[in-house]
C-alpha cells in the first residue's frame, strides 16, 4: 500500500530523503584519545541495521494510530548479517560493525597507573577475580518524547524535549541539523526522570526537528517503553579483570584493573568516557602503593551504552569491594577489620591521591565506623553464626561497602585535559524584583532532584527572605541563557555554588545602595538578622526587597550605580568533590530456593555540607533502591541474534516497594574544600554504593557452604544453582540466563 | 467511531472514540486530562492508575469504550475544588514522596482507593498495595510513609 492510500500519513522517510536534512551526524563530546575510533551515527541509518533500534524509516501522521499502522506497513528489505554481541569475540574483529573502521576495537585509554607496579607480581597475597557486570536499562519512568516546532520561512525553531541537558542539546543539535544556535531555542518542561538516560542528543531529536522544518508544521514524538528499552542507551555492560596485591595481615598494597567496556553499536554523547569517569576511583577510600586502570571499548550489535546513575564509578566501586572481600576472605580475616585498616588518612585540605587528581577532603573513619554501629555489625555476625550453626535454611550474609566518588563535574581545565569538547561551569542569575519576588535563573536542569526547593532556600538563606519569594526557573534556553545542565552529582557543587555567588553579587550591589540610603559608609553597615544594618543602631535598616524597589525606581542611586538589582554569576570549579561513604547490608538467603531479602540496609554518606537533609535522604534511598535493583533484579538479555529478550517491563524486573527495604540511613559532614558552600554531591552515592554491599552479603551468607563467585543479578536461580555447584562439586553453570553471552560466565579467584 | 458518554470527575462527557482507543489515552488527548501518565505498554507501572467507579485501574489495560456509562476520576479531581490537597496529596509533598513526579498522579490514585478498602493498614499492608505501581526514583520510603500518615490523618479526621 502506497503512503498515499494510508489514512492520515503525511509522510514516510528514509535516510536517502533526508540526506540534506544532517549536515553531521549525531554529536559524541568525548574523544578521548587522540588516535579513538569514532564510527559516524547518522539519525536514521544510511546502509546496515546495526542493533535492534536503529531506526530505517520515519513515519509522519495525523495521529499516533495513523503512524503506528503506516509503520506496520513499511516493508524494510534487509539482508541478515552476522552479529557479534560477547565482548571477547567482538574484539576478534570476525564481525566488524563499521567497515569504514576497519575492527571494533574503537578507544583503548589508560590512566597511566601510580605506585610500583611491580608489588602486583610480588607482593605475598596476590587476588585476582574476574567480574561481569550485565547491561542494565535506565527506566526513567516517562519515557523519553519531543515536539519540534517553529517558523520555517524563518528559519527559528523550538523544541520541547524529556531530556537532562537542554543547554548542551541546543549546541549538539545545531551542529546536526545546521539550525543556528540563535535560532534554536531547547525546552526542557517538568522532565519524568532520567538518571544518565536523558543525559542525551537523541536521534528522533534530531528527526522531529529536521521533520518540522521539512514540513512546516509541528512534529511531535513520543517514546513507548519496547522503544526506550531498544534506542535509549543502556547503562554498564563491562568486564574486568581485577587484582589485589596485599599482606597476610590485611594491608592491602596495590589495586589493578583492566576493563573492557561494551560500547553498543554506536557511540552517544558521551559513550566512550563513562569508562574513563570511573577511572579515576579505582583506589576506592583505601591507602594504596600502587594503581593500575585501564579499558578498551569495543563495539557490539547492541543499544548504544552511555551514563547510567553513576556512570563509571559503580562498575569501578563493585569490582573494589568484591576484591575486598576475596581478600579478607583469603587472608581469614573479618571483611570490616580489613576495610577499616586501610582507610585513606583523614585529611582537612586538599591532597593528592595516587591517581593523580587531587581530593577535596576526606575523613572516612567516623563514618565508617556508624555505619558498622547503626548495622549492629558485630550482633549480626552472632546471629549468622548462630544460623551457620543450626544448619538453618535460611542463612544471614552481611555485606559491606566502601566507597568514594568524583562528582561536581567538573573544573574545565582538567576536562579540556582529558580531551571533553565542552566545559564544567555553571550560571545563575538572580533578579529581585520591587516590592519583594525574587527570579532565579539557573543552569542546572533538574529532574526530580528538587533544585526548585533546594535553590530557593541557598537564596532565601542569602538574602534573608523566604524562600515562598523566590521563583526558580530553569529548563528554557531562552529563559537561563547560561548554563551546563543536571548530570553527575553536579548541580548543587556547581549550580549550587554559582547561585551562592550570585547572592553575594547581588548583596554587593545592595550594600552600596543600603549605604546611600542610610547616609552612612558601606563599613558602618553589617549583614544581620536579614537586613543591611547601621552597626549600633540596628533599627536603621534595610532589606533586600527595600532595596530592589529602590534599584528599580532608581529615583536616587549613589553616583555610578546602575538601576536594578540583580547578580549573575558563572563559576567553573577549581577541583572535583570527592563523597565517600560506608554501606552495610544484611540480607537473609533461603538456601533450598536461592531467594535473597534484604533484611536490613544501612547507608551512612558524607556529601559535605547538607542544603536540605530531607533531599539528601531522599536521594540516597532512590539511588540505593536502584543499586539493590541492579544487584539482584536487572539485567538487560539480548539472544544471539541480537534481539532484545528483556524487551518490556514484564520481563526486565524492577522492583516494587514489596522489593526495597526501609533503610537506614545517617551522615557524617567533612566539607568540601572546593566550593565555599562546602557541599559535594549526593545523586549518585546510593547507585555506587550498593551493589557490592548487596552481593558481598549474599556471598557471605552461603560463603560458608563454599560459594565464593556470584555474578549480578544474584537471582533466586542464580543463588541456587551457585549453592547447588559448591555443596556438590557438580559442573553446573552459574552463569546468567542461559544462552545469553556464555562467554561471559564471570571467572573465579585464583 | 463508537459512541460513549462517561461520567468524569463528575461532569458527564460524551464522545466519540475509536474502539480500539485506551482509556488513558481518551482522557488525556481526546478530555485533555494530562494528569494521568502512561509508562508502559505492558501494565505494568500503574502510572496511568485512575479509580473506575471507586475502585482503582489501570487506565491503559481498558477500552475507553468499556467506560460507557461509567465514573471515572482522575488525580484532577483528587483536591478539593478550592484547591485544598488531599489528605495523600499533602502528605506526599511533606514526606518528600515524590521526586521527579511521573509516578505520583498513579501512586496517589492507588493509595487513595486503598486507603477506602482498608483505613488502617500497616507499612507492609500499603507496601503490598503498591505492588503494581513502579517508582524509579524514591526508593519507595518516602512513599510509604505519607500514605501511612495520609491513613492515620484521615482516620483521625473521620473518629
Ligand atoms: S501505563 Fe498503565 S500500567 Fe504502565
Ligand atoms: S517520583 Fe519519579 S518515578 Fe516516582
Amino acid at each position: 500500500m502506497s503512503r498515499k492510500q494510508m489514512p492520515g500519513v503525511i509522510g514516510v522517510f528514509t535516510a536517502a530523503d533526508l540526506d540534506d536534512a544532517f549536515p553531521a551526524g549525531l554529536p559524541m563530546v568525548w574523544p578521548i584519545t587522540e588516535d579513538i575510533k569514532i564510527p559516524t551515527h547518522w539519525p536514521l541509518t544510511k546502509d546496515v541495521i546495526r542493533f535492534a533500534g536503529d531506526a530505517v524509516a520515519v513515519v509522519v501522521a495525523g495521529s499516533r494510530a495513523q503512524a503506528e499502522d503506516a509503520a506496520e506497513e513499511v516493508a524494510v528489505r534487509a539482508t541478515e548479517l552476522p552479529v557479534v554481541l560477547d565482548l571477547e569475540e567482538a574484539a576478534k574483529d570476525q564481525v566488524v560493525l563499521h567497515e569504514d573502521l576497519g575492527t571494533n576495537v574503537v578507544v583503548h585509554w589508560s590512566h597511566g597507573g601510580g605506585g610500583d607496579q611491580a608489588i602486583f607480581e610480588s607482593a605475598p597475597v596476590v587476588v585476582q577475580e574476574r567480574h561481569l557486570q550485565p547491561r542494565l536499562i535506565p527506566n526513567a519512568i516517562e519515557g523519553r518524547g519531543c515536539l519540534a516546532y517553529g517558523i520555517p520561512a524563518a528559519g527559528e525553531f523550538t523544541l520541547v524535549s524529556s531530556t537532562q541537558i537542554p543547554h548542551i542539546t541546543r549546541v549538539g543539535l545545531s551542529i546536526t541539523t545546521g539550525i543556528p544556535q540563535t535560532k534554536l531555542r531547547i525546552i526542557a518542561p517538568d522532565v519524568g526522570g532520567g538518571f544518565g538516560s536523558k543525559l542525551n542528543i537523541y536521534a528522533e531529536e534530531a528527526l522531529a526537528l529536521a521533520l518540522a522544518r521539512q514540513l512546516g508544521r509541528p512534529v511531535k514524538w513520543i517514546e513507548d517503553r519496547q522503544e526506550n528499552y531498544l534506542a535509549t542507551t543502556h547503562g554498564r555492560g563491562v568486564i574486568h579483570d581485577c587484582t589485589l596485591a596485599g599482606t597476610e595481615d590485611g594491608k592491602i598494597l596495590g589495586l589493578k584493573f583492566v576493563e573492557l567496556a561494551d560500547m553498543g553499536a554506536y557511540f552517544q554523547l558521551l559513550t566512550p568516557g563513562i569508562p574513563e569517569l570511573g577511572g579515576w576511583v579505582y583506589m576506592g577510600p583505601y591507602d594504596v602503593d600502587a594503581y593500575w586502570y585501564e579499558f578498551t571499548g569495543i563495539m557490539t550489535n547492541a543499544t548504544p551504552t552511555d551514563a547510567y546513575r553513576g556512570a563509571g564509578r559503580p562498575e569501578a566501586t563493585y569490582v573494589i569491594e568484591r576484591l575486598v572481600d576475596a581478600f579478607a576472605r583469603r587472608i581469614g580475616k573479618d571483611p570490616a577489620q580489613v576495610r577499616r585498616m586501610n582507610l585513606h588518612p583523614p585529611h582537612v585540605d586538599a591532597q593528592t591521591s595516587i591517581m593523580g587528581l587531587n581530593v577535596d577532603s576526606a575523613n572516612y573513619e567516623p563514618t565508617f565506623d556508624r555505619a558498622l554501629e547503626l548495622a549492629e555489625y558485630d550482633q549480626m555476625r552472632k546471629e549468622q553464626a548462630a544460623r551457620r550453626e543450626s544448619g538453618d535454611v535460611r542463612q544471614i550474609g552481611i555485606g559491606l561497602s566502601s566507597y568514594i566518588e568524583m562528582c561536581g563535574l567538573a573544573p574545565s581545565e582538567i576536562l579540556g585535559a582529558l580531551r571533553y569538547v565542552a566545559g564544567g561551569w555553571d550560571a545563575a542569575e538572580i533578579e529581585c524584583r520591587p516590592f519583594g519576588k525574587v527570579v532565579v535563573r539557573t543552569g542546572t536542569s533538574p529532574h526530580g532532584q528538587g533544585h526548585d526547593t533546594s535553590w530557593s532556600q541557598i537564596v532565601a538563606d542569602g538574602l534573608g527572605i523566604t524562600p515562598d519569594d523566590v521563583e526558580v526557573l530553569h529548563g528554557d534556553t531562552a529563559v537561563s541563557r547560561l548554563g551546563m545542565d543536571t548530570y553527575g552529582s553536579r548541580s548543587a557543587a556547581v549550580g549550587g555554588e554559582a547561585l551562592r555567588q550570585a547572592v553575594e553579587k547581588v548583596k554587593e550591589k545592595a550594600r552600596i545602595i543600603a549605604a546611600h540610603e542610610l547616609e552612612v559608609s558601606e563599613d558602618d553597615l553589617e549583614w544581620a538578622d536579614g537586613a543591611f544594618r547601621v552597626r549600633g543602631a540596628p533599627d536603621k535598616a534595610r532589606t533586600i526587597p527595600d532595596l530592589a524597589t529602590s534599584a528599580w525606581q532608581a529615583h536616587s542611586l549613589p553616583q555610578g550605580v546602575e538601576p536594578v538589582l540583580e547578580g549573575t554569576a558563572v563559576y567553573d570549579p577549581p577541583n572535583f568533590t570527592w563523597p565517600a561513604g560506608t554501606h552495610v547490608c544484611v540480607v537473609e538467603v533461603d538456601t533450598e530456593t536461592g531467594k535473597t531479602d534484604v533484611l536490613r540496609y544501612v547507608a551512612v554518606d558524607d556529601c559535605g555540607v547538607v542544603i536540605n537533609p530531607m533531599i539528601v535522604e531522599g536521594q540516597v534511598q532512590g539511588g540505593v533502591a536502584q543499586g539493590i535493583a541492579e544487584a539482584l533484579y536487572e539485567e538487560a538479555v539480548y539472544d544471539g541474534s541480537g534481539n532484545l529478550m528483556t524487551s518490556s517491563m514484564t520481563q526486565y524486573l524492577i522492583p516494587s516497594a514489596m522489593e526495597i527495604p526501609d533503610m537506614i540511613l545517617d551522615r557524617t559532614e567533612t566539607p568540601s574544600t572546593t566550593n565555599a558552600l562546602g557541599v559535594k554531591g549526593i545523586a549518585e552515592a546510593g547507585t555506587i554504593a550498593s551493589p557490592p554491599a548487596v552481593i558481598n552479603a549474599v556471598v557471605d551468607a552461603v560463603s560458608h557452604l563454599g560459594v565464593t563467585e556470584m555474578g549480578k543479578p544474584a537471582s533466586p536461580e542464580r543463588v541456587w544453582r551457585a549453592i547447588q555447584e559448591a555443596t556438590k562439586g557438580s559442573p553446573g553453570v552459574s552463569g546468567g540466563l542461559d544462552g545469553a553471552t556464555p562467554a561471559q560466565q564471570e571467572g573465579g579467584a585464583s | 467511531m463508537t459512541q460513549i458518554a462517561v461520567t468524569v470527575n463528575g461532569t458527564r462527557r460524551e464522545a466519540d472514540v475509536e474502539p480500539r482507543t485506551l482509556l488513558v489515552y481518551f482522557l488525556r488527548e481526546q478530555l485533555g486530562l494530562t494528569g494521568t501518565n502512561v509508562g508502559c505498554d505492558t501494565s505494568s507501572c500503574g502510572a496511568c492508575t485512575v479509580h473506575l467507579d471507586g475502585e482503582s485501574v489501570k487506565s491503559c489495560t481498558l477500552l475507553a469504550v468499556q467506560a460507557d456509562g461509567r465514573e471515572v476520576m482522575t488525580i484532577e479531581a483528587l483536591a478539593e475544588a478550592d484547591g485544598t490537597l488531599h489528605p495523600l496529596q499533602d502528605a506526599f509533598h511533606r514526606h518528600h514522596g515524590l521526586q521527579c513526579g511521573y509516578c505520583t498522579p498513579g501512586m496517589l490514585m492507588a493509595a487513595a482507593s486503598y486507603l477506602k478498602e482498608n483505613p488502617t493498614p500497616t507499612e507492609a499492608e500499603v507496601r503490598e498495595s503498591l505492588e503494581g505501581n513502579l517508582c524509579r526514583c524514591t526508593g519507595y520510603q518516602n512513599i510509604v510513609e505519607s500514605i501511612l500518615d495520609a491513613a492515620g490523618q484521615m482516620s483521625g479526621a473521620k473518629s
